[in-house]
């Protein structure tokens, strides 16, 4: 036998590439193909996920954000149950239990997984990858004033600094400040200053975030 | 579901090292802090890793711990926290 591809199915390794695969690649193939050979689940579901899972990006969160800005009984529904609020905007959060962390004038919050890369996904989509390496996840809990003036945002000493350490069944998502000055600005044009970064907690919204 | 703890009670993680798959951190075993607020019940995850069902549901809390509680040598101000979930098995009364 000299055909390495001597099982039934069709299959390419497309996403693969030619270089060779590491340890826990080769493991998360071998239980792909042995769930479609056990019929669990076909090739287009792995597909049709992986396609889902790189459409959600952080407007969903943005949007939310934008809507408790415009609408303080929204607001206090999201501080009170973020995973119901979200529904009720339409967005299907499946099993994610959302909890939404206002920052305020005296409180800055800021999310981070410790001891992997728990993240809102349905509401961000994929973590950056800084948010799953070992610097940011080990030193945001014990120097967190540091990092964020790493990623360029001082906070005066007077600021009550939040770190949400996301261990267990939680997900978590940063309610930033609306800016000055954006008093006049519609729903859609306020979401476009609210990015990724704004709702993990590592920059706050401003009048002329890029996006 | 009945919680042992109440939002706004103190509470001190148990300094314990057992093996296997356990989502307390290291470093706030021991650490004293304040029930901010229970999150429902949940299957245990230390069960779950070994294919066990999880059950019974166990209560989860948000824990805030203050974070010179956490680092003695905490280069910020004395009001800055941090917020940990964990299962009531974690938690004893300090």
């Amino acid at each position: 036998m000299t055909d390495p591809h001597d099982h039934a199915h069709d299959h390419s390794h497309v996403d693969h590439g030619a270089e060779a695969l590491g340890y826990y690649e080769t493991m998360q193939i071998a239980l792909t193909e042995l769930l479609i050979e056990k019929g669990v689940f076909g090739a287009e579901d792995v597909r049709r996920e992986v396609e889902a899972m790189h459409a959600r990006t952080p407007a969903r969160g943005a949007a939310v954000v934008a809507h408790a800005w415009r609408d303080p009984a929204f607001k206090a529904r999201l501080l009170a149950d973020g995973s119901a609020a979200c529904e009720s905007l339409g967005i299907a959060m499946g099993p994610t239990r959302l909890v939404v962390v206002e920052n305020t004038p005296g409180v800055h919050n800021v999310i981070v997984c410790t001891l992997c890369s728990c993240y809102p996904r349905v509401l961000l989509g994929l973590p950056p990858d800084w948010y799953k390496s070992r610097p940011y996840r080990s030193r945001v809990v014990r120097e967190p004033r540091t990092v964020l003036a790493e990623f360029g945002l001082e906070l005066p000493n007077d600021t009550i600094v939040r770190v949400h350490d996301s261990t267990a069944d939680m997900r978590y998502m940063v309610l930033p400040e609306r800016p000055k000055g954006t008093e006049r600005l519609s729903e859609a044009a306020l979401a476009e200053l609210v990015t990724r970064d704004c709702m993990i907690g590592v920059a706050v919204p401003s009048r002329s975030s890029p996006r | 579901m009945s919680a042992r703890f109440a939002p706004g009670e103190p509470v001190r993680v148990r300094r314990a090292f057992p093996p296997g798959h356990v989502r307390t951190p290291y470093y706030a075993r021991g650490k004293a802090g304040v029930v901010e607020r229970l999150c429902g019940a949940f299957r245990n995850p230390e069960e779950l890793a070994f294919g066990r069902n999880g059950e019974p549901k166990q209560p989860l809390y948000r824990v805030r711990f203050v974070q010179r509680e956490l680092w003695p040598d905490y280069a910020g101000p004395a009001h800055d926290t941090l917020d940990i979930e964990l299962y009531e098995h974690w938690l004893e009364s300090p």
